[in-house]
């Protein structure tokens, strides 16, 4: 069994006295391909940014890599769910994938030369490096996506963060983005907040669903019990043409 | 603008060095340059970080730190920038503890402050300070002494912006990213507030309450849609304030009106104009863009 490097155990949140999250267990390998997924107000951003060290649980311990979220800070890579603030701020894309590289020391808060190499090869890692000098707010929401990656990318982050990573992305693109993804998968872990289940392709190996409480499910399929227990009344689950492994397969038809 | 280019060449040029020949005239020049470069470094980070109104709140607050610089015989600059340090520090809590509340506390320390420097200034016994004279300042007043403590305050402010240039950057695009990179996010937002009440304060005697908001708003609002990294936004605005604080001090000493608020309505024509500019420019651009996909 791979390594566990992030473990929560009966985490619980409430934000102005409405609980948020009721003991809440997840663990995480290295090398996982996890999405959250749940209805709008589940929580899952809530339990994203617990992991992150931005918000403290109530109850519960919250670990990654062995330690507080607060002192593993810097080696977790995030991107937020709101690309698109600031978008008249006068910055470059490289300017904003630079940010990513921020405060190595303490001192001066210059660019080394080895910041701008990291930066450049984040960008071309992502195939963005061509927009590097363009002014942040004239970017489609598919290329903003790709640079908040690369910021998240640029300090070498051992697991990745996505809030609500599909959303500024357009149908078409959204297969290259899988790509890309799953690509970044092979070095990196990948914990991927959603509340559309269209996020789930091959490439995901395991979902939890997330609505106050939390089920896990250890393979990238949804089964209907986890939905119906997540979102609190029967969904359907609908699959779209690309062949997903979303849904299970009935027994009769598993081969693999 | 358009009759002062109408005049004849000859007598501007000897108008404008029979003007320089006045000390106070060329003091005015140096305050209005010193105050531009600071404007524009400080006003860049206000107007990006959308604390405009907190900044409005700390200038008005400075008054009851001249009233009380005057009720209690304290020199001016001792006073008025203690007074205002400690409302930026008020400001600094509020903002970062009580967010959604934030607005209306500021409007309280603001009015406050105000009221309370006209209080005091009422009860200080014999000569009383024409309050006007801060409102407007008196940039044709200025003493080289001020000039000398400005000159300090800016490269005071620029060697702290430049130390911390990336810090500010990712803070005011993103603080919540700024923080989990380690950046220092409430450390720089409390000196960032204090930097705002050390500049107010010294800005205030020479160019009055209502140009200080406005250097800071104005310039760098314009300055915003044209440039592409908040260096040159800093660069562009403190230049912008240069050109409109000359440009109205000339024009307020040819047409004998109050310096400051003459100052003020060009940096407005200023904007007026880029706003227009800035539209043609969107709906060429809006064109260009148009074309391109066509063509593809």
């Amino acid at each position: 069994m791979a390594e566990i490097i992030i473990d929560v155990q009966g985490v619980w949140f409430a934000f102005n006295g409405h609980p948020v999250l009721q003991d809440v267990d997840l663990k995480v390998e290295r090398g996982d391909f996890l999405v959250v997924i749940g209805p709008n107000g589940g929580g899952k951003t809530t339990l994203l940014k617990l992991m992150l060290g931005l918000l403290e649980p109530n109850r519960g311990t919250l670990s990654v890599f062995g330690r507080s979220p607060r002192k593993a800070v810097h080696r977790m890579g995030y991107v937020p769910q709101n690309v698109h603030i600031n978008k008249t701020f006068p910055v470059s894309v490289l300017d904003v994938v630079l940010m990513g590289r921020l405060r190595t020391s303490s001192g001066w808060s210059r660019h080394s030369r080895q910041d701008r190499l990291a930066a450049q090869a984040a960008l071309e890692r992502l195939g963005v490096w061509a927009l590097r000098d363009r002014r942040i707010g004239d970017l489609s929401g598919g290329q903003l996506q790709r640079v908040f990656i690369a910021r998240a990318l640029v300090s070498g982050p051992e697991v990745l963060f996505l809030d609500e990573a599909m959303a500024s992305i357009d149908a078409q693109s959204r297969g290259d983005f899988y790509e890309a993804l799953a690509e970044l998968n092979q070095t990196v872990t990948i914990v991927a907040v959603s509340h559309d289940m269209m996020i789930l392709s091959s490439h995901v190996k395991s979902v939890a669903c997330v609505n106050r409480d939390l089920h896990y499910h250890g393979s990238g399929e949804i089964t209907q019990e986890m939905l119906d227990a997540a979102y609190r009344c029967p969904v359907d689950l609908v699959a779209h043409g690309i062949p997903h492994r979303v849904l299970c397969r009935h027994e009769d038809q598993r081969d693999d | 603008m358009g009759s002062l280019i109408g005049c004849s060449a000859d007598t501007r040029t000897s108008e404008m060095i029979e003007a320089l020949q006045l000390e106070f005239m060329r003091n005015a020049l140096v305050a209005g340059i010193l105050v531009s470069l600071v404007c524009g470094v400080i006003g860049t980070l206000v107007v990006v970080n959308r604390i405009v109104f907190l900044a409005g709140g700390i200038a008005h607050a400075a008054y009851g730190g001249i009233g009380l610089a005057f009720f209690m015989g304290w020199p001016y600059v001792a006073g008025t920038t203690g007074f205002s340090l400690l409302a930026a520090g008020a400001m600094a809590a509020v903002t970062l503890k009580a967010k959604h509340r934030a607005d209306a506390m500021v409007g309280v320390i603001w009015a406050v402050g105000m009221a309370a420097g006209v209080i005091l200034l009422d009860l200080t016994p014999g000569y009383n300070v024409d309050l006007m004279s801060y409102l407007f300042g008196s940039i044709l007043a200025v003493p080289v002494s001020d000039l000398w403590q400005m000159g300090l305050i800016g490269i005071g402010v620029i060697a702290i912006v430049t130390w911390y240039y990336n810090d500010f950057l990712a803070m005011s695009y993103d603080d919540e990213f700024a923080r989990l990179r380690k950046v220092p996010v409430t450390f720089l937002y409390c000196l960032l507030l204090g930097m705002i009440a050390v500049t107010v304060v010294m800005i205030i005697r020479v160019v009055g309450l209502i140009l200080v908001i406005a250097l800071l708003t104005i310039p760098p609002f314009i300055a915003e849609k044209f440039t592409g990294s908040l260096r040159a936004m800093m660069v562009v605005s403190s230049a912008l304030s240069c050109m409109f604080t000359l440009s109205g001090l000339w024009l307020s000493y040819s047409l004998n009106l109050t310096s400051g608020a003459t100052i003020i309505l060009v940096a407005a024509g200023g904007f007026v104009l880029s706003a227009f500019w800035g539209r043609l420019r969107a709906m060429r651009g809006f064109g260009m863009i148009r074309g391109t996909q066509s063509s593809e």
